[in-house]
């Protein structure tokens, strides 16, 4: 194999400089920020409410009702703000992503509101937003059975690198690029795992490898900023 | 394990067989994990997690603050910040209603002082039928987070009659986590606030009850 260099010149199972904050929103019942390089989530959690509209409501289990936007500053080119085709699809992505740690059994009848803005994209906006989400639930007080923790791995050309942003995203030569991106809880169980390319099942088993060895430093940094947020002094 | 530690969903808390999974916990293999965010605290064997978060729990002898959302042909419906709403029916009402005219007693958008005397499956039954119960007619209602709650009653009730004897103003907590204050002036009646969401916003300081009382010899210079 040819030695590939990534355009930033990171190492391939390098991620980018992750940081993360809790409680950054005081009028949300919980709220987290989570920055992975230049791509930067926002997440607030409302709930659990009473759902509305009633006929919503599920008298056997809580809903989970997650919002994903993406700011029409947040990149280059100006995008037109509110609700698109892209943003609902990732919405409904992000709510399957979440909901198997979730205890919703526990509020019959009530939504949980999860509003994930993002104002700064470099690629891996849901995987940014995911990870945002999982903190601002936990913030929130709702009964988990564990953090969610999202990382996107990616094919360029023959080579499997982890956390892709927009520049790699866009690598056209040789057999272009596959992008991966992968949610699972601390201990390694795949909720959500999305594929848009071309790859054989080999690499695929090698990439979901590896983005779980990475999701290890994602856990680091999400656990130190929950913890952070609680100040015993 | 002695002291309390910050836990978050899915770590393990404390590690053996002969330990029992309390309130925000589960047992799974040997470990005690933490479904919740919060302190971890370990009392005779029990583990438990102590929320910092998260929505009002509705208990049986709970005296809570809220608000007419609905009259019916027996009683009053209520909203107290949770999904679920109370209800108050005639019969738990200390004086003669003409039930043709329930909104006379207590309207929509009143707030009412009640004490929870039922919970059946889904439906929570409060009553007014004690002292200190009822509508409230004048004064300030505020909300905190319901979890800080015990923090500012205090232990038997030291720290809310810290603020009671400075500022001379009436105050009822109502465990949901909505607090009246009714005091003789304003500027007691917002004092008496100032003073709670500072206890709200200090509640993991040592020594609390001190630092309130040098609160109120800032305040009062």
């Amino acid at each position: 194999m040819t030695e590939f260099k990534r355009p930033d010149g990171r190492k391939e199972d390098e991620l980018r400089e992750m940081k993360a904050k809790v409680g950054i929103i005081p009028n949300a019942d919980g709220s987290a920020m989570y920055q992975s390089g230049n791509t930067i989530a926002i997440a607030a959690v409302y709930g659990p409410k009473k759902m509305h509209p009633q006929h919503k409501q599920d008298p056997k289990r809580g809903v989970l009702r997650c919002t994903y936007n993406m700011n029409s500053f947040s990149v280059s080119e100006r995008i037109r703000p509110g609700p698109s085709r892209r943003s609902t699809e990732i919405s409904k992505i992000i709510e399957w992503s979440l909901e198997p740690v979730l205890d919703l059994d526990r509020f019959p009848n009530t939504v949980i509101d999860v509003h994930i803005n993002i104002i700064q994209a470099d690629a891996g906006t849901r995987c940014a937003g995911i990870n945002a989400a999982s903190m601002a639930l936990a913030h929130a007080g709702i009964p988990m059975r564990d953090l969610i923790l999202s990382i996107a791995a990616g094919k360029l050309d023959k080579t499997i690198v982890i956390d892709v942003n927009k520049a790699e995203e866009d690598f056209k030569e040789g057999e272009g690029s596959t992008d991966i991106p992968i949610s699972m809880t601390s201990s390694g169980e795949i909720t959500h795992l999305q594929l848009d390319g071309k790859i054989n099942s080999k690499q695929l088993k090698k990439a979901i490898e590896m983005a779980r060895k990475s999701s290890k430093e994602i856990y680091e940094v999400q656990k130190k900023a929950l913890k952070e947020s609680v100040n015993l002094e | 394990m002695t002291e309390r530690k910050v836990v978050i969903p899915g770590e393990a808390i404390v590690t053996g067989e002969d330990y029992l999974p309390g309130k925000g916990t589960e047992k799974r293999g040997n470990e005690i994990v933490a479904t919740m965010f919060g302190l971890a605290e370990e009392i005779n064997k029990l583990v438990k997690v102590i929320p910092l978060s998260g929505g009002y729990e509705p208990r049986r002898g709970n005296v809570i603050i809220g608000r007419v959302e609905m009259l019916t042909h027996n009683g009053w419906v209520m909203d107290f910040g949770n999904a679920e709403n109370a209800f108050l029916s005639l019969m738990e009402v200390p004086r003669f209603v003409d039930k043709g005219a329930l909104d006379e007693v207590m309207d929509i958008g009143d707030m009412v002082v009640v004490k929870i005397y039922s919970i059946k499956g889904r439906s929570i039954d409060v009553t007014i039928k004690e002292r200190g119960l009822g509508k409230i007619e004048e004064g300030i209602i505020f909300k905190i987070n319901p979890n800080k709650v015990p923090r500012v009653i205090g232990k038997e009730g030291s720290m809310i009659k810290i603020i009671k004897d400075e500022t001379g103003c009436n105050i009822t907590v109502g465990q949901n986590g909505f607090i009246w204050i009714k005091g003789d002036k304003i500027e007691n009646e917002l004092l008496a606030k100032k003073a709670i969401i500072f206890i709200v916003e200090k509640s993991f300081i040592e020594g609390l009850t001190e630092e309130v009382e040098k609160f109120f010899k800032g305040e009062k210079k």
